[in-house]
C-alpha cells in the first residue's frame, strides 16, 4: 500500500509525513510524530481524549484521516503553552485540581480553548454542554467547570 | 465536628494546605506518559484474538496461515503459556482468563494472540487464525445461573460453605454468612417488617485509558514491563509466576495511570504481551481497544438481593436479614461475601444475618470497582431502611440516627468499632441547608449512607536527602489522583520543611521493596504512614550528624521546624542547623542521609459517608435529572483537601451513572451489545450539577496524623440516595438499578394501573 505524502502545519511548525490512506490523524500524531499528548480512549469519537483543533474547528483526531491534514493548521496540546508560560486554562486546571488521573486533561484543555475562543463568557450551562463531548471518569466535572469559569474570567481580563 | 480533641491536639503546617501537585505541569502539557505513550526500539504490535461465543469448547486452533503472513513475528495460544500454577486455583483462573485453555467462557475471552511489525499486519493475522469451536449453552443472568438446571460453567464447582457438600456441581461457587444474635426472635419483636427484592446490573469502571503495556523479554531471561497498573508489584508477581520467571528478573514500571478504580488491579493482557515478546525475541506493545476493555477486562457484579428489616414503633430496628447473589464472571470470587459484610455495617443491630452466594456466569471475570460490592448492598439496604422509616412514621435521617453504629458497636461483619463517622455524617446532613431547600413538582429528595472498610497493607518508602537539602521521596503506591502531592505534604510536615523542597515519585519494582496495590483506599493512608516513619528515621540521622558537627552527644539534639537544635543552656552559643546545612556536610559526616520504612499499615480506619440528592423525573419520558448533590464524608484528616473533595465528587458521579444509566446489555446470543462509550454511556459534563462536599475529620486513632482512606466510600451511597429520591418523586419504590427511562416509565405505568384497580375494588393500603 503506497503512502500518502502530507504537508501540513502543526502548532505553527511546518511538518511533512507519509501515512497510509486509512491511518487516522491520531495515529499519525502519536505513532509517526511522537505527539502523544492526544490520547486514544475509544477510537470512535465518543470520549474526546484525542481532541485537536483543525483550522479553528474542534475535532476528534481519531475520526480524521492523517491525509486530511494536508494544507491545514493543526493545534494540539503540545502547542498550548508558550515556552514555559502556561495557557490560563492550563494554569487554572492546576490551581483548581481539575484533573485526577489526567488522561482526559489534554482533550478537555483543547475543547475548553475552542469553547472560549467562540464564547469568551460562557454560562455554567454553556460550559457543561460545550464540554459534553469529553469524558472524565475521575472528577465528576465540578472542578473542571470551575477551572474553565476562572480561566475565562482571567482571559477576559 | 472537625478534629476530635480526645485523640489529638496536633496542629499542622503543611498537611491541610492545597498546593499544586508535582506531576501537574506534565499532565496539562501532554508530556505525562501513560500506558500507551511508551515505545521501545524495534517494538512489535500485539493483538489478541477473542472468542465471539459466550461458552464454547475450543477443539483446536490452527495458526499456520497467520504465522506464514509476512510481518508476523509470533503467534501464541494457551500452549505458549503452559500451566505453571502448581495447584494454585486462583492463579490458574488468572492464567485461564489471560488466554483460554479448554473452553471460551465469555464473549471476548482471549484465545490467541499475535505480534507483527504493525497494527495492520497484526489485524490481518488475527483473521487468518482458525479456531474450531463447539458452542455450548450459556447463561449470563445471575438469577438464571443460580437456578438448578442452568448451563454449567465449570463442572468442578461444588458449592462451598454448605453444611454438606452437594452431590451435583452448580454455578454457585460459595455460600458465606455473617451476623450475630437471633433474627427470628428479632423479627418477632418487630411492629413493622419490610421485605423487598432488588436487582442491580453490571457496570464497568469506565476508566478513560484502555489497558496498555510494552513487554520486553531478553534472551538471557531478563524482562521489562512498562504498564498502566494500580499495582506494579502484584503485576510483577503474577506475570513472573505465569511465565516461570524469578520476580527479580522482571522489572515492572508503572506508567501514569489513566484511571483504574479497581479495574487495573488484575493482570489481563500483560502475561500475553510477555509471552509474545519471549517468542518473537522483540519488545511488544499491546494496547486494548475500548471494545476489548468492555468485553474482556473486569466489570463489577450484577446482583440480586433480598432484604428484610423489622422495627418497633419507637423506630428501633429489631432484626435485619440480607441474601445476596453476586455474579463473578466464569471464575470463583468473593464479591457476594464482601457485599454480605458491608450490607448492614452502618447500623447498630442486635440481630442480623447476611448470606452471600458467589454465582458463576458467562460474562467477563468480575473485578474490583471502587468499594467493590458495597454500593449494591447499600442500595438494597438503604432503600428498605427508607421505606421502613416511612412505615414507622419517622424522618429518614432521624430513623438512621437512632439506629446508627457508634464507637463500641459490634459491626454486623464482626469487629467492634472504634471512633467512627456515621453518626456525625448523619447529624451534618440533618443540619445541612440542602435538606431544607424547597422542591417542585416531579422533584424528589433522597439520602443514604455508605460504608467501606479501607485497607492498609504492605508498604515501603525511601526518603533520600540530597546534598542541596532537597528531599526525594520514592513510594511504591501508584498515584491515581494526587497522592504524590499528599505524600510530599506529609514528608514536609514531618521534616518541618517546605512542600516545594520535596519531590515524590512512584518507584519501579526493582528500586523499592514490595508494595501492595493502590486499592482499598490505601494509597495516602499507608504510604503516609510509611513516609512519616521514614522521615522520623531520617531525622534521627540528621540529629546525629548535627551532633557530630557540633561535637556534642546526639541525645542533646532535638529536631524542630526543619532544624537541629542543641538543647540546654550550655549550648546557647550554637545556632540551629537547618536540614540544608546538615545535608551540605553529609559527605564528610558519614555519607548520604536517608530514611527508609518498611511496614504493614495496620489500622485503616473504617469510613462512612452520607449523601443527599435532589432529582427531577420527566413523567412523559421517564428521564431523570440530578438537580443538586451533597456528599458528607469522614476523612480522618484531609491531607490535601482539594483532592479529598475530588475523590468525593468523582465517586458520587460514578454512582450517579450507575444509578441512572450504566449497564451491560447482553443479547440472547450471550454477546455484549453495548461495548463502547456511545452505548454504554457514562455521565458527561451536561448530565451533572456541581457536587457539593463537606469533609468531616474524625481522626483515625491508628494513624499518627489521624488519616483515613477517602477514595472509595463516596461511590457507596449514590445508588440508594438516588433511588430514594426517585421513589419520593414518583411515589413508587424503585428496585432495579439502573433506573433508566424505560424502567421508570414501566414503574409509573404499573403504579397507575395498580391505583386504578384499587379504586375499582375500593382497596386502601394501611
Amino acid at each position: 500500500m503506497a503512502g500518502v505524502a502530507v504537508s501540513t502545519t502543526i502548532n505553527g511548525d511546518h511538518v511533512e509525513y507519509l501515512c497510509q490512506p486509512d491511518e487516522t490523524l491520531l495515529e499519525v500524531l502519536r505513532d509517526r510524530l511522537g505527539l502523544t499528548g492526544a490520547k486514544e480512549g475509544c477510537g470512535t469519537g465518543d470520549c474526546g481524549a484525542c481532541s485537536v483543533i483543525v483550522d479553528n474547528r474542534l475535532v476528534c483526531s481519531c475520526l480524521v484521516l492523517g491525509a486530511e491534514a494536508e494544507g491545514r493548521q493543526v493545534e494540539t496540546i503540545e502547542g498550548m503553552a508558550h515556552g514555559d508560560r502556561l495557557h490560563p486554562l492550563q494554569q487554572k486546571f492546576l490551581e483548581h485540581a481539575a484533573l485526577q488521573c489526567g488522561i482526559c486533561t489534554p482533550g478537555f484543555l483543547i475543547a475548553a480553548k475552542d469553547l472560549l475562543a467562540k464564547n469568551p463568557d460562557p454560562t455554567e450551562e454553556e460550559i457543561r454542554f460545550g464540554l459534553a463531548g469529553n469524558l472524565c471518569r475521575c472528577t465528576g466535572y465540578d472542578k473542571i467547570v470551575r477551572a474553565v469559569q476562572d480561566a475565562a474570567s482571567v482571559m477576559r481580563g | 465536628m472537625n478534629f476530635d480533641p480526645r485523640l489529638t491536639n496536633r496542629s499542622f503546617t503543611s498537611v491541610g494546605t492545597r498546593p499544586i501537585r508535582p506531576d501537574g505541569i506534565d499532565k496539562v502539557t501532554g508530556r505525562a506518559r501513560y500506558g500507551a505513550d511508551f515505545n521501545m526500539a524495534g517494538q512489535l504490535v500485539g493483538r489478541v484474538l477473542r472468542s465471539p461465543h459466550a461458552h464454547a469448547v475450543i477443539r483446536g486452533i490452527d495458526t499456520a496461515k497467520a504465522e506464514a503472513l509476512p510481518g508476523v513475528k509470533a503467534v501464541i495460544t494457551a500452549a505458549d503459556l503452559p500451566d505453571l500454577t502448581n495447584g494454585d486455583g486462583a492463579l490458574y483462573d488468572i492464567l485461564d482468563n489471560c488466554i483460554a485453555r479448554k473452553k471460551a467462557l465469555y464473549d471476548g475471552h482471549a484465545v490467541a494472540a499475535v505480534a507483527a511489525i504493525d497494527a495492520r499486519t497484526a489485524r490481518q493475522a488475527l483473521k487468518l487464525i482458525e479456531v474450531d469451536y463447539e458452542v455450548l449453552p450459556h447463561v449470563t443472568d445471575v438469577d438464571e445461573a443460580f437456578q438448578h438446571g442452568a448451563p454449567l460453567i465449570n463442572e468442578a464447582i461444588f458449592t462451598e460453605g454448605l453444611e454438606e457438600k452437594p452431590v451435583k456441581p452448580s454455578n454457585v461457587h460459595k455460600r458465606t454468612q455473617y451476623g450475630h444474635g437471633d433474627i427470628h426472635k428479632g423479627f418477632s419483636e418487630a411492629d413493622f417488617v419490610i421485605e423487598r427484592s432488588f436487582r442491580t446490573e453490571q457496570t464497568h469502571q469506565g476508566y478513560i485509558e484502555p489497558h496498555a503495556c510494552v513487554a520486553s523479554v531478553s534472551s538471557d531471561g531478563m524482562a521489562e514491563l512498562w504498564v498502566c497498573t494500580q499495582g506494579p508489584f502484584v503485576y510483577r508477581q503474577h506475570c513472573a509466576q505465569l511465565l516461570g520467571m524469578e520476580a527479580s528478573k522482571l522489572r515492572v514500571t508503572s506508567s501514569e495511570i489513566g484511571g483504574g478504580f479497581g479495574g487495573k488491579t488484575h493482570v489481563w493482557a500483560e502475561p500475553v504481551a510477555l509471552a509474545l515478546s519471549r517468542k518473537a525475541g522483540r519488545p511488544v506493545k499491546l494496547v486494548m481497544t475500548r471494545d476489548e476493555v468492555f468485553r474482556a477486562s473486569g466489570p463489577t457484579s450484577a446482583t440480586s438481593i433480598d432484604i428484610k428489616i423489622g422495627a418497633r414503633k419507637d423506630g428501633t430496628i429489631t432484626a435485619a436479614e440480607a441474601t445476596l447473589r453476586y455474579s463473578c464472571g466464569p471464575y470463583a470470587g468473593m464479591w457476594a461475601e464482601v457485599g454480605a459484610m458491608t450490607a448492614f455495617a452502618c447500623y447498630r443491630l442486635d440481630n442480623v444475618r447476611t448470606v452471600g452466594f458467589e454465582v458463576l456466569v458467562n460474562r467477563p471475570k468480575t473485578a474490583a470497582y471502587r468499594a467493590p460490592s458495597a454500593p449494591m448492598a447499600a442500595f438494597a439496604v438503604e432503600s428498605t431502611i427508607d421505606e421502613l422509616a416511612g412505615k414507622v412514621g419517622m424522618d429518614a435521617v432521624d430513623f438512621r440516627i437512632k439506629n446508627a453504629a457508634q464507637e463500641g458497636t459490634r459491626a454486623s461483619y464482626g469487629p467492634v468499632y472504634g471512633p467512627i463517622g456515621i453518626g456525625p455524617t448523619l447529624e451534618a446532613v440533618k443540619n445541612h441547608p440542602h435538606m431544607q431547600a424547597p422542591l417542585k413538582k416531579n422533584q424528589g429528595r433522597g439520602m443514604a449512607c455508605g460504608f467501606w472498610f479501607n485497607f492498609g497493607g504492605q508498604t515501603c518508602v525511601d526518603l533520600n536527602i540530597g546534598m542541596d537539602g532537597s528531599v526525594s521521596l520514592a513510594v511504591g503506591t501508584v498515584d491515581v489522583g494526587g497522592s504524590r502531592a499528599s505524600l510530599s505534604l506529609v514528608a514536609a510536615e514531618e521534616l518541618g520543611i517546605d512542600y516545594a523542597q520535596v519531590k515524590a515519585i512512584v518507584a519501579d519494582t526493582s528500586s523499592l521493596g514490595y508494595n501492595d496495590m493502590t486499592d482499598g483506599s490505601r494509597g495516602t493512608f499507608s504510604s503516609s504512614m510509611a513516609t512519616i516513619s521514614a522521615a522520623r528515621n531520617a531525622i534521627k540521622v540528621l540529629r546525629e550528624r548535627a551532633a557530630q558537627m557540633w561535637d556534642i552527644p546526639a541525645d542533646d539534639v532535638v529536631w524542630e521546624k526543619g532544624h537541629a537544635l542543641a538543647k540546654g543552656e550550655k549550648y546557647g552559643n550554637l545556632s540551629p542547623l537547618s536540614l540544608k546545612e546538615i545535608a551540605a556536610q553529609s559527605g564528610t559526616t558519614g555519607g548520604p542521609i536517608a530514611g527508609h520504612s518498611e511496614l504493614v499499615a495496620d489500622g485503616a480506619g473504617v469510613s462512612f459517608a452520607t449523601h443527599i440528592c435532589d432529582i427531577e423525573v420527566d413523567p412523559e419520558t421517564g428521564a431523570t435529572r440530578v438537580l443538586r448533590y451533597t456528599v458528607v464524608q469522614d476523612a480522618g484528616k484531609a491531607v490535601h483537601p482539594t483532592y479529598v473533595e475530588g475523590q468525593y465528587q468523582g465517586g458520587a458521579a460514578q454512582g450517579i451513572g450507575w444509578a441512572l444509566n450504566e449497564e451491560y446489555i447482553y443479547g440472547k446470543d450471550g454477546r455484549l451489545q453495548n461495548a463502547g462509550f456511545l452505548d454504554y454511556r457514562i455521565p458527561v459534563c451536561s448530565d451533572l450539577p456541581m457536587i457539593d462536599t463537606q469533609i468531616l475529620e474524625i481522626p483515625n486513632p491508628n494513624h499518627p496524623y489521624g488519616i483515613r482512606g477517602v477514595g472509595e466510600t463516596s461511590i457507596v451511597p449514590p445508588l440508594a440516595a438516588i433511588a430514594n429520591a426517585v421513589s419520593n418523586a414518583v411515589g413508587v419504590r424503585m428496585t432495579h438499578i439502573p433506573m433508566s427511562p424505560p424502567r421508570i416509565l414501566a414503574a409509573l405505568e404499573a403504579s397507575t394501573s395498580a391505583q386504578k384497580s384499587e379504586s375499582i375494588f375500593g382497596k386502601h393500603d394501611a
